[in-house]
């Protein structure tokens, strides 16, 4: 990749900013419905081992 | 019209194998539509003769403001819904958009605030279009907080569905402030009646980035449903089954 590419013609600290904010938002939005479900599983099964 | 198939899927236990069928396509597609959006706008589209390489941030932003519109829509139907027959599975999936909506509402106004700095000189005016769209922010906020505020998630569904259906006055207003008043934030380009108004080889990355945004969400909605429905059928038969079949996959899945 060149340093054209990641200079975005002077405007990087934008466009990378608003790339990277939404990386996080996309990702985040598998990320945490996963660890609530483990996290409501590890309470079901804790649950049960109490019975 | 037969209505049997619905009921039976609207029951907690197959829509949660119906989701768990369905959202890993919808995940992986939206994941695909993502980079070819992604790729297509960040290197094969041109710069903008105007806004030269600025306008890529179109490429996030105008995905994350179009779900968060229509996430909010769908919010306050389920709210409709959950006041109207009391559905427990309509109440689910009104909590379970909640959060996705803030986070792409929050992501619309976050990139729309680093286009506007170069763009207009500001990272923020109180113009009707990123007004009304804060206000979207903070009813999103507003039925993630109510619902934690009860202990009752059945009661807590039916509060957030109150304020779903109230707020969802302010949908009009995002949608068309930029021609009801004047706005420094432009018309639409594509969701409008006619020809929209960019060229082809910037068109493409978008159409992939809106369509792919959709069921990336999509895939969202339907795994945070399936956390409500595990979580307030903890006690019954088929979660317990469940619990054990999933809690050994649970590193695989």
């Amino acid at each position: 990749m060149s340093a054209e590419f990641w200079g975005m013609g002077g405007y990087a600290v934008y466009v990378w900013g608003s790339f990277g904010a939404a990386l996080v938002i996309y990702l985040w939005n598998v990320v945490a419905p996963h660890r609530r479900r483990r996290a409501i599983l590890n309470r079901i099964a804790e649950a049960q081992g109490e019975e | 019209m037969n209505w049997t198939w619905f009921h039976r899927l609207a029951s907690p236990p197959s829509f949660f194998r119906f989701a768990q069928r369905l959202a890993p396509w919808l995940g992986g597609l939206g994941l695909l539509l993502l980079v070819a959006c992604w790729f297509g706008g960040l290197v094969l589209a041109p710069a903008d003769y105007q806004q030269k390489d600025a306008f890529r941030i179109i490429y996030v932003h105008v995905p994350a403001a179009a779900v968060s519109l229509t996430l909010y829509v769908a919010m306050a139907v389920c709210g409709a819904i959950t006041l109207i027959w009391r559905m427990k599975l309509a109440e689910c999936v009104l909590i379970a958009i909640a959060p996705v909506g803030a986070s792409f509402t929050a992501l619309a106004l976050i990139t729309g605030m680093l286009w506007g700095k170069p763009m207009w000189g500001a990272y923020w005016v109180w113009d009707a279009r990123l007004t009304a769209e804060l206000v979207l922010l903070f009813l999103y906020l507003g039925v993630v907080g109510l619902n934690g505020a009860f202990d009752d998630a059945r009661a807590a569904a039916r509060a957030c569905g109150l304020l779903a259906i109230v707020g969802a006055v302010n949908v009009p207003i995002v949608h068309f402030s930029v021609d009801w008043w004047n706005s420094l934030h432009q018309g639409a380009t594509i969701l409008k009646f006619g020809k929209p108004n960019i060229s082809a080889d910037m068109a493409w990355p978008l159409y992939c980035g809106l369509l792919g945004t959709y069921l990336w969400c999509a895939a969202a909605v339907l795994r945070r449903t399936q956390n409500e429905l595990l979580l307030r059928e903890r006690g019954t038969r088929w979660v317990r089954e469940l619990g054990t079949e999933l809690d050994g996959a649970a590193d695989v899945s």
